[in-house]
């Protein structure tokens, strides 16, 4: 690798995905063979609360009917303050991501500044819109992102579709295959100042609630101990619940719904 | 038809080589030291915007003296050079000698091949883990290459300041005795040196993947005051 000098009319700027397309590094090739299987990735969803935003995936990956993955991460930290969750097609969606976040960094190195927010949600439809090719040959890659606002001191949500839009929500998003029931859940147990314990809750639950009606989404593992991801974005940056808390929480609404033999008992639990 | 002069080739090499060092001498020197729990560089810089010491990568910091725009774009092909390699690869197989090496080449060639010699004088440290170890590239604006591991001083006036701050430099120093050394030694017999007068960063374990990190105003009066 040579030292990556260029004259300034030639300059990529601080894009990293412009600096490998001058170098011609990483370039996705285009598939014709329809008749491929690929993983999927299912259930991902984000909501806001008090101090910020919790997002949360479930660890299935499908190909098919067959479950291919058990332990897929699905919810990244994009950077210090912002988190990325996908679904879609597994193996482009991860590499979107890690382009996602070299480019997250590699703008902060090269600026001294990091992106706002914004700027950031600008930047990751961009990349989801340079996908449009793959997405029209059924490679689709939907990412949900958040982050807090440090300037507004506020989490924000931001949702995309295949064709690079993207839209600010304003309270919480799913998407995936199990997204309506995530969505649904959600729906029913939002408020808008929720504490950390309760917005996390309400993730598990909508989690619990997708895989119990989308055979695509991986409930929570007893037996293998493998969890959904739950974290959180707030002013102190990106944070990963750690298993035994997720696990905890897991485990009462699986106490609960088992003593009523499956529903939850006319309250939202 | 008229004839160029004859100039000798050491005559060339000569001139330029104190084009060069008469450029690095107008700006002010640099520290990098090894302590306890990583690498410390501290640069004088007024300028609170203008960084002479940067992150390149996890575990690689850049530092450079002399002409400002010239050493900036070094820095910005470090950070290029990093990303791709570690996107390309993996995170870990970016290391500082690769990069030094690659600096080290490029400057040669300006030096010899260019009319003008870069004015710069450059440093890319690497905190050491595993079986990798903590080293200092030092890269001199005609292209020598040396490694350091304890400390490196760039910049025109760097003897003295080595002299006074390799008298002090004691294997595995605290943070605080290092930065005071180095306060000291760049400041010279006559002047002190306070916060707003240094830039300082450091490279140390215990904050995740990346390791760099700046010593604000704030932090640096306090370890200055102690």
């Amino acid at each position: 690798m040579a030292l990556p000098l260029f004259d300034p009319r030639e300059d990529p700027g601080p894009s990293f995905t412009a600096l490998l397309a001058r170098e011609g590094v990483g370039e996705m090739t285009t598939s014709r063979d329809h008749g491929v299987t690929v993983a999927h990735g299912t259930t991902v969803l984000a909501l806001r609360y008090a101090d910020g935003v919790v997002m949360a995936g479930d660890r299935r990956a499908t190909e098919g009917h067959a479950i291919a993955h058990r332990a897929m991460e699905k919810v990244f930290a994009a950077d210090r303050y912002s988190a990325v969750a996908i679904a879609g097609s597994a193996g482009m969606a991860v590499e979107m991501v890690r382009l996602f976040q070299v480019q997250l960094e590699h703008y902060e190195k090269v600026e001294g500044v990091t992106l706002s927010l914004e700027g950031k949600a600008n930047q990751l439809a961009q990349m989801v819109r340079a996908h449009l090719p793959m997405a029209m040959q059924g490679f689709v890659v939907v990412p949900l992102f958040c982050g807090y606002d440090l300037a507004r001191g506020t989490g924000r949500i931001f949702t995309y579709d295949a064709a690079g839009g993207h839209y600010e929500e304003t309270d919480f998003q799913a998407t995936g295959s199990g997204g309506r029931d995530a969505r649904g859940t959600i729906k029913l147990g939002y408020r808008d100042d929720l504490s950390r314990d309760e917005a996390v809750e309400l993730a598990v639950l909508a989690l619990y609630e997708a895989a119990d009606a989308d055979s695509a989404t991986g409930g929570p593992d007893l037996v293998r101990g493998i969890y959904p991801i739950v974290a959180t974005v707030t002013d102190t940056g990106y944070e990963r619940l750690g298993d035994d808390e997720v696990a905890e929480r897991f485990g009462a609404t699986i106490e609960r719904r088992r003593e009523r033999h499956g529903d939850a008992g006319g309250s939202l639990r | 038809m008229s004839m160029p002069y004859y100039v000798a080739p050491e005559q060339v090499m000569k001139d330029r080589a104190e084009y060069a060092q008469k450029g690095i001498a107008r700006g002010r020197s640099l520290i990098a030291s090894v302590y306890g729990d990583g690498i410390l560089l501290v640069a004088e810089n007024p300028s609170h915007t203008l960084h002479k010491i940067s992150e390149i990568y996890d575990r690689v910091a850049f530092a450079g003296v002399g002409k400002y725009n010239e050493y900036d774009q070094l820095r910005v092909a470090g950070v290029r050079h990093a990303d791709t390699k570690g996107f390309t690869y993996s995170r870990e197989d970016v290391d500082a000698r690769s990069l030094a090496n690659l600096y080290a080449q490029y400057l040669g060639n300006v030096f010899t091949h260019e009319m003008k010699p870069l004015e710069v004088e450059i440093l890319v440290a690497e905190l050491g883990s595993g079986s990798r170890p903590t080293q200092l590239f030092h890269v001199a604006y005609e292209g020598t290459i040396t490694d350091e591991d304890d400390f490196a001083v760039l910049g025109g006036e760097a003897e003295p300041i080595r002299e006074q701050f390799a008298a002090s430099f004691a294997p595995g120093w605290t943070l605080t005795e290092a930065l005071g050394a180095a306060a000291e030694a760049l400041a010279g017999p006559e002047r002190t040196l306070g916060a707003a007068d240094l830039e300082a960063a450091v490279l140390t374990d215990g904050n995740g993947r990346r390791t760099f990190r700046r010593l604000d105003d704030d932090e640096l009066g306090s370890l200055l005051s102690n």
